[in-house]
């Protein structure tokens, strides 16, 4: 959307009411500050799911240890992965689509703003609805893959697994309209002259992570509502002494499972892809093989969900073909790989913060790759499966690289977004104790594993030899907990600090680089205009270095969407629909009704409040 | 930054220090390693992961070497000139998609090979076959052959192939006997399958796999590969609990009982045993009393369908009592029988309030039914 400064002169940024407090943010549809909301909201789940696993260690560091009961164990390891994967690493991934993908594109918000914050109302209400079991001592214990028939009535008749079926129902709802919001401002709103070929990585795999959102998501929530008929109107499509078939349920749960998989990597692969060339002073290597083998990558990765079934007795063939074609994942994730180190050879290497977050991506990344291709092999997996191994190979995955990227961009991007530098020092030390105490944690577990402990334990007998594996592993979980600690003292110390970022701090190649930190409502004043795949590196090159910091302008004549509530009225609608149905017998149908309105009410005055 | 050599240290060490847990992993110390094989299968599954470990070593000792090496390599400053500005290389592009894709292919030939061969279903008049039931939270071992059944402790002959045919009674659950057969799911209404052979005799500790409610973590079982004579014996044994009363058994006993498949109501017929001893009385009073008889058997042969608790029959003789959980000893099968939920939380054996003197009466009576 090529707009100009001057369409639109009718609205003046400034007449859009306050721009601090409460109010500002609950009716606030900008990117930016959306961005801020889901990195926060998905930063304090992220620390509760920490917790959560912290809880689990403790049990776990020494054998028939009573500090939980199996009851606590099971419900805390259902939500620590439901927690991690729904409300951690997919929102912070959110986070940068929102902040970074406008910017990036040089586009100055995303296609449908009130969407956005539709989006983000309906996420914060199904993460607290899914942790809202914990107060009734009823949170989700099926594990966060829920496998039918322990849901069904009969195996878990209390409330636990409705928390759970009804929360991500609520949340897909939230993915499903991000998804639809990303990949129209993908396609439609780029600055004249960045042609698909021109985008920056990170905006191409956060544009394939929307279509992978868009193609998944469906399949969960037709799963979820079968189960929910199972549940709520006594229909049997996962019970077997009715006829029902409980792998039907794995077949349609790993359908979106594993393209999930790539839902959390793929924004992390573009994370890495950006920071790598700014920090070796050097281009992206390999620019079209990145693209295409991340294209790739998704493709296949609707072709590979059974390699999570393969100790169900599929068959010969099946089991054949899942095999291969898991293996085939593994030669476009090495090309990235390749390419990561190629664009960091004969490079002049900048060794800051971001750039440790990413060599340790790397590093613990290609462990996780390595080992998925151990159990990639049926025969291999019969053993694995459902063991320690694999919890250690996708901890290194989702750990080693997702978080690890994730946070590299959060100390890359930090400046852009606050305006403040991080603290070096603090954050080498963050990055230090987070690749110790995360190779603590996870490594023992591929032995132990391999040596014969189950997951999903709640404890385990003496003399299997698991002993001292567990308090390696113990140990490392409270060095991850340290790490954390300086991240937020950082941040803490950091706020406080004064607003010293410059626009461009780390010689970027990006548009984000061009404009004030932290930009100004409208992002830019004038909409560049892109000639290469390194626009900003472009630009000084032909200027002849570094650009004089930009000034901030009065944004006058610059239309804006204006604030609106309707979209958290609209938000507090789906999910009261959901509750209402989940309460169906003691609210009888009047709640539905009242959810129901709820929710017309905020559409329709959405729809018909002038923007 | 002190933390670079170490870190280099710790980099170079690896592999060997993998290799020596690997070494260590044989030893006695890990009874339930899967990398201690004990059958022609899992020896034939080691070998597939072997064969990937030494190639995901060698990959991952080059990659990881080339990035290590890159990072101290092509560190600058931060007023170096710009290095030169290179876009890509297509044919290293074509080298690193070919390379990755042929060691696939050497990954993925015994890998296909091994996949036909674990489907593979045994037959023939050698074969020993078994039911597996999983149940929350044990296992059912029935011997269609033999026409007995029993729990949480299966008996297998060495050299023998054994031929599991298994489903479930209520939820998913995985069967998994790492040292001899490896793993497979077990669902309600649906059979899978496993086979092996020992290879050696020895008693190996199993478990579910599967998350399958409360007590998943305690849900296991133990196989007891024997020499053919000890488990023809063992099956004997269990055959002569179909012989109510219970032993002392009368002196052409085992010649009756060696018949595979004999009926029940023909032994049940002949008996007059002698008299039992006094607290064996009071033990089966209590059995009966205190409802223990609506959910187990101390019957191996005949017994109602439908009940729901582990079969009996031979539990005075067993390793291990509340499915893998405790050694069998006097003392614990007393207070698993008084406290099952201080031992399992959650298990679907009630808590029945039974004073400590029943509770070592009921004990004392479990123990002598040793199926032998």
């Amino acid at each position: 959307m090529a707009t100009t400064a001057v369409e639109h002169a009718h609205a003046d940024v400034h007449a859009h009411g306050s721009k601090t407090g409460l109010w500002s943010w609950i009716t606030t549809v900008d990117h930016k500050r959306i961005g801020i909301l889901y990195g926060a909201t998905a930063f304090v789940f992220f620390l509760m799911g920490g917790i959560e696993a912290l809880l689990l260690r403790i049990q776990l560091g020494r054998p028939d240890n009573t500090f939980l009961s199996p009851e606590m164990y099971n419900q805390l390891f259902t939500m620590h992965g439901t927690t991690m994967i729904f409300l951690a690493i997919m929102p912070l991934s959110a986070m940068f689509f929102n902040y970074m993908i406008p910017l990036l594109i040089g586009a100055r918000d995303v296609a449908f703003p009130r969407l956005n914050a539709f989006s983000y109302w309906v996420f914060l209400l199904g993460g607290l609805f899914l942790n809202s079991g914990f107060l009734f001592g009823a949170a989700p214990n099926q594990g966060w893959f829920g496998y039918a028939n322990l849901t069904s009535n009969q195996y878990s008749p209390g409330l636990n697994v409705d928390f759970w079926m009804i929360g991500l129902q609520i949340l897909g709802i939230a993915s499903l309209a991000a998804g639809v919001n990303f990949f129209v401002t993908v396609l439609n709103l780029r600055a004249p002259g960045m042609k698909l070929m021109r985008m920056p990585m990170f905006v191409w795999m956060s544009f394939i992570t929307q279509v992978l959102i868009l193609l998944a998501f469906p399949v969960i929530t037709v799963a979820l509502i079968l189960l929910m008929f199972d549940r709520f109107f006594g229909s049997h499509f996962y019970v077997p002494s009715a006829g029902g078939d409980p792998l039907l349920w794995q077949h349609l749960f790993w359908i979106f499972g594993h393209p999930e998989v790539y839902i959390l990597i793929l924004p992390s692969f573009g994370i890495v892809s950006e920071i790598l060339p700014v920090f070796s002073r050097k281009p992206l290597f390999g620019y079209a093989a990145m693209v295409f083998s991340g294209a790739f990558i998704a493709f296949l990765g609707f072709g590979v969900w059974s390699h999570h079934m393969f100790s169900t007795g599929m068959g010969p063939i099946a089991d054949t073909v899942f095999s291969l074609s898991t293996m085939l994942i593994a030669i476009p994730t090495g090309v990235k790989i390749f390419n990561w180190i190629g664009t960091m050879w004969g490079g002049s290497l900048q060794m800051k913060t971001p750039l440790y977050f990413c060599l340790g991506f790397i590093a613990m990344f290609i462990m996780g790759g390595l080992s998925g291709v151990m159990h990639a092999s049926p025969p291999a997996d019969l053993q694995q499966t459902d063991t320690y191994f694999v919890v250690a190979h996708f901890h290194y995955v989702l750990f080693g690289g997702s978080i690890f990227a994730l946070t590299a961009g959060a100390y890359y991007w930090w400046p852009k977004m606050f305006g403040r530098m991080l603290s070096e020092s603090l954050g080498k030390l963050h990055f230090w104790l987070m690749l110790i105490g995360f190779n603590l944690t996870f490594f023992p577990m591929h032995f132990v594993g391999l040596l014969g402990m189950p997951r999903r334990v709640y404890t385990y007998p003496k003399g299997l030899g698991f002993e001292i594996y567990n308090q390696v592993e113990t140990a490392g979980a409270f060095l991850l907990l340290i790490a954390f600690l300086v991240f937020i003292w950082n941040v803490i110390r950091t706020t406080r600090g004064p607003a010293n970022a410059p626009a461009d701090p780390w010689n970027g190649a990006t548009l984000e680089w061009a404009i004030p930190s932290p930009p100004q409502e409208f992002n830019f004043a004038e909409v560049p205009v892109v000639h290469s795949r390194d626009p900003l590196w472009e630009t000084k090159r032909e200027r002849g270095g570094q650009l004089p910091e930009p000034v901030r302008v009065s944004g006058a004549g610059i239309h804006m969407p204006h604030p609106s509530y309707w979209p958290a009225v609209a938000a507090i609608g789906v999910a009261a629909v959901f509750v209402a149905l989940m309460m169906l017998p003691k609210l009888g149908p009047a709640g539905v009704v009242v959810a129901v309105a709820i929710l017309f009410l905020g559409v329709f005055k959405w729809a018909f409040e002038p923007a | 930054m002190s933390f670079r050599p170490a870190l280099r240290r710790v980099v170079r060490q690896a592999p060997f220090l993998l290799i020596a847990l690997v070494l260590a992993a044989c030893g006695r110390d890990y009874p339930q390693s899967t990398l201690d094989p004990h059958s022609d299968i899992t020896r034939m599954v080691d070998g597939v992961f072997m064969n990937t470990v030494w190639w995901a070593l060698g990959v991952f000792i080059l990659v990881e070497g080339a990035l290590v090496w890159a990072i101290f390599r092509f560190r600058g400053k931060p007023d170096d000139p710009e290095p030169r500005q290179t876009h890509g290389n297509t044919t290293i592009e074509i080298l690193w998609t070919a390379i990755p894709a042929l060691i696939l292919a050497m990954i993925s030939v015994p890998t296909v090979r091994a996949i036909f061969k674990t489907y593979e279903e045994p037959s023939g008049a050698e074969v020993v076959r078994v039911n597996v039931k999983g149940h929350q939270w044990w296992w059912e071992f029935s011997y269609p052959q033999y026409g007995v059944t029993s729990a949480n402790e299966l008996h297998v002959p060495v050299g023998k192939t054994v031929f599991l045919e298994m489903d479930a009674f209520d939820v998913i659950h995985s069967f998994w006997m790492p040292q001899l057969g490896a793993k497979r799911d077990v669902f309600p209404n649906r059979k899978t399958t496993l086979w092996f052979r020992a290879d050696s005799a020895g008693f190996y500790p199993g478990q579910c796999a599967e998350f399958c409610g409360t007590q998943h973590g305690r849900m296991a079982f133990h196989v007891a590969a024997e020499t053919p004579a000890e488990f023809d014996a063992y099956i004997k044994g269990l055959q002569a609990t179909g012989t109510p009363p219970a032993p002392p058994a009368a002196p052409d006993t085992a010649k009756r009982v060696g018949t595979a498949g004999v009926t029940t109501a023909a032994l049940a017929a002949q008996t007059p045993a002698a008299a039992p001893a006094a607290d064996t009385v009071a033990g089966s009073k209590l059995f009966a009393a205190k409802g223990c008889v609506g959910c187990h058997s101390l019957n191996a042969v005949k017994f109602s369908k439908g009940l729901i608790g582990p079969n009996l029959a031979n539990v005075g003789a067993r390793r291990y009592i509340a499915a893998g959980t405790l050694l069998n000893t006097d003392e614990n099968l007393a207070h698993w029988i008084q406290h099952p939920w201080s031992v399992k939380h959650g298990v679907l054996m009630p808590e029945l309030g039974l004073s400590d003197a029943d509770a070592r009466t009921l004990a004392a009576y479990l123990r002598t039914h040793t199926g032998k």
